[in-house]
Formats: C-alpha cells, sequence, structure tokens
C-alpha cells in the first residue's frame, strides 16, 4: 500500500503534536503495518484517506487512534538482565541504606508500555524476602497510551509476552493462566500501580527515589528530550538515581543529570 | 562458537529453530527424536538442547530422563520448546531437569530471550 509523503508527514506530525514522538526515516516503514488493522476497522481505503480523515470534525476518536496504533509498546521482562543485577545491588542497596528511617521506597517507571519493567521489578523485590519486611514499595508505571496502561493494570500477559525475557521459574511462582494469558498473582500486583502521563506534561510524582525511563528517549526529539530530562528532574528525590536505556544517555541533552561514574547507565540530578 | 541441537519430528520446526539460531551465531544439529538426540550427547555434547516433547520413538521426557542416567561427559542445559503449554506439563519438566521452556509458537526474540536466561546468548 502507497504511503504519500503527504499522508506520512501528517500521521509524524499528529504523534510528535501529541507525544513529542519522531517518526524519523528510519520507522517510516512502520506506519503501514502499525496502521493496517486501523484501516480496516474504521474501513478507510487507503492510509491517504486516514490521514484526510484525521481532519474530520466529527471523528474525534480517530486521531487517538492513529497515535496509539504508531506508538512503539516494545518491552520485555527483565529488558538488559545486567542492568537488573547491577540496579538490585549497588543502587538499591544505597537507597535503602538513606531511606533506612522511613522504609519506603518510591519508582517510578516513566514509559513504561504494558507494564513488564515495573512487574519485574516487583518480583525482583519481592525475592529478596525478608530483607523488604516492613518497607512500603511503590511501584508507580506511566504511559501515555491508555491501551497499553490498561493492560498493565489487569497485569494479564499474552503467551507471546509471558515467555520474553521471563524465566520458566519466574512465570511459575509470579503468575496463573487466566483464560489464554497468563496473569500476575494478586501478590505482585499489589505492588504496582499504573495511571496515564504524557512524559512532555508535568510529572505525576514528586521526590522518587529511583526513575527507570528506558528505551523511551530515543523516540523524542532534541527539545522535548530536554523538557522530558526537566520533568524527570522535578521528580526525583536529591538522592536518587535515574536509570535510562542501554543506548541512552543524559550528555548533550540535558545538564540536569549527571552520569553515575560507579553505576554505568545510572544518572544522578544536580543539585 | 556454541552448539544447539534441535530436537523434533517436524522438519518445518527444526528448519525454523535452525535459521534462528544460527542468525544467534550458534552451530546448528538436528535430530527427529529423543534417541537420536541421545546418540548425539553421548557422541558430542552440544551446549544446549531445544527439546521437544511429543516425538514418536522416544519422547522429550524420556530423553531427558535417559540423558540424565547416561553419563555423558557435560551435561547440555535443557529447554523445552513444544506445545504443552499447561502448568502441569511445565512443572513436570521443571522437576525433570530442564533448565527453561518455551511454548509454541515462539520467535526470535523469544528464543534468544531464553538462551540468554541459560547463559549462553
Amino acid at each position: 500500500m502507497e504511503l504519500s509523503p503527504v499522508a506520512r508527514r501528517a500521521f509524524a506530525g499528529l504523534l510528535k503534536a501529541r507525544t513529542g514522538q519522531e517518526l524519523s526515516a528510519s520507522r517510516h516503514w512502520r506506519i503501514e503495518t502499525a496502521l493496517k488493522p486501523l484501516l480496516k476497522d474504521r474501513e478507510f481505503p487507503s492510509l491517504d484517506s486516514l490521514a484526510a480523515g484525521l481532519a474530520n470534525p466529527a471523528d474525534r476518536n480517530l486521531a487517538e487512534a492513529v497515535v496509539e496504533a504508531l506508538l512503539n509498546h516494545e518491552t520485555f521482562f527483565f529488558r538488559d538482565q545486567a542492568a537488573f543485577t547491577q540496579l538490585m545491588a549497588g543502587p538499591i542497596d544505597a537507597l535503602a541504606a538513606a531511606r533506612a528511617a522511613r522504609r519506603r521506597l518510591s519508582i517510578w517507571c516513566a514509559g513504561c508500555s504494558s507494564g513488564q519493567e515495573a512487574y519485574s521489578l516487583a518480583m525482583a523485590f519481592a525475592e529478596q524476602g525478608d530483607r523488604w519486611n516492613g518497607w512500603t514499595i511503590d511501584i508507580f508505571g506511566t504511559d501515555i497510551s491508555a491501551g497499553v496502561i490498561g493492560r498493565a493494570s489487569e497485569g494479564s500477559f499474552t503467551q507471546f509476552e509471558i515467555q520474553r525475557g521471563l524465566p520458566i521459574r519466574q512465570m511459575m511462582r509470579w503468575f496463573a493462566p487466566e483464560g489464554e494469558n497468563w496473569r500476575a498473582t494478586p501478590e505482585l500486583r499489589r505492588m504496582v500501580r499504573f495511571d496515564r502521563h504524557n512524559l512532555l506534561d508535568a510529572p505525576p510524582v514528586a521526590n522518587v527515589d529511583l526513575i527507570l525511563c528506558r528505551n523511551v528517549l530515543l523516540y523524542f526529539g532534541a527539545e522535548e528530550r530536554v523538557r522530558v530530562f526537566d520533568g524527570l528532574a522535578a521528580a526525583i528525590a536529591s538522592d536518587g538515581f535515574l536509570m535510562l536505556g542501554a543506548g541512552e544517555t543524559v550528555l548533550g541533552s540535558t545538564i540536569r543529570f549527571d552520569p553515575d561514574f560507579v553505576h554505568r547507565g545510572l544518572y544522578r540530578p544536580v543539585a | 562458537m556454541k552448539t544447539c541441537l534441535v530436537v523434533d519430528d517436524s522438519k518445518v520446526i527444526r528448519k525454523v529453530a535452525r535459521h534462528i539460531l544460527e542468525t544467534l551465531e550458534f552451530n546448528v544439529a538436528e535430530a527427529g527424536d529423543g534417541r537420536e538426540a541421545l546418540a548425539y550427547c553421548q557422541e558430542t555434547p552440544p551446549d544446549v538442547v531445544l527439546l521437544d516433547w511429543n516425538m514418536p520413538v522416544m519422547s522429550g521426557m524420556e530423553f531427558l530422563r535417559a540423558l540424565g542416567t547416561s553419563g555423558v561427559a557435560r551435561r547440555p542445559k535443557i529447554v523445552f520448546c513444544t506445545t504443552e503449554n499447561g502448568v502441569g506439563h511445565i512443572r513436570a519438566a521443571i522437576e525433570a531437569g530442564a533448565d527453561e521452556y518455551v511454548m509454541k509458537p515462539f520467535d526470535r526474540e523469544t528464543l534468544e530471550s531464553k538462551l540468554q536466561i541459560v547463559g549462553l546468548a
């Protein structure tokens, strides 16, 4: 199916306006695949007609449906296992010592997609057993997509999703079959909560001990990236940690965070 | 380069698995049932066995039990790869010594993540 430059600009412009995310040339191939189900559902004969439909004021939900379809929801359990292992050692140890009096840790998974990262963290804490007795571990996941946040809140994963990155023993310990899917146990679900949030808006939390914003910023333009970092800096505790994805860095994008030279891939807020 | 023995009575599944594994830079060997797989392991133990459950001659579970008493020089990692996706089957496989479990159908990312979990990718 042909995608005209006009339609491509319309979809890319809509995505950027609503989310700050860019459809770079290397992602243009995704447009057709991502929008095909929507074309069928809404009975548009072509991508051009779908793009034209965005101008119809009577169809208010169409733009939101297009944005939902264009967002990249790629995620899996324990993504970059080495980073998780490192996180649960040094940085969490440091935070545990610093928060020993109030016995509370707050974690924000910013851009969490369907929740695998938040549930991975919940499992990592739960499996440390007695260490966290008497503590409140608040794991809060947000994403701009209503669809994935709904699924994250359910804690329900398809067979395809559940086995990506999740060791089978942990799957059996923390998930149970429910219909065609695997659903997180109530114990695990109690440790996480989710809400919809646009990273370009004011942060939904404050004084957070740890922020994970992994493999999200690469979709933003330079200007929007600065705004997102400003929001993360406003949300984080002065001695907190920011964790980015393996290929991401603050360097050249913000002066609000510095690399943590002890823990690679982690960043500390600048006072 | 690590070696993976793909054990499945379906040529199609073996072909798909081989293709994925070769992109992950594995040497790939194939067996059509558990008995063939056991003979291969006794001759040249692979690093990992990707093991179907239901096969003629010798099933995946029978292979796993036989492997345990075969005295192979080096026990490979065992990753079940099967359409038997019920809790009972998964539990039985773990209790029999399987290291990981892939529920069919699977894709490259799933298989890669399971091989990473067993320390081989």
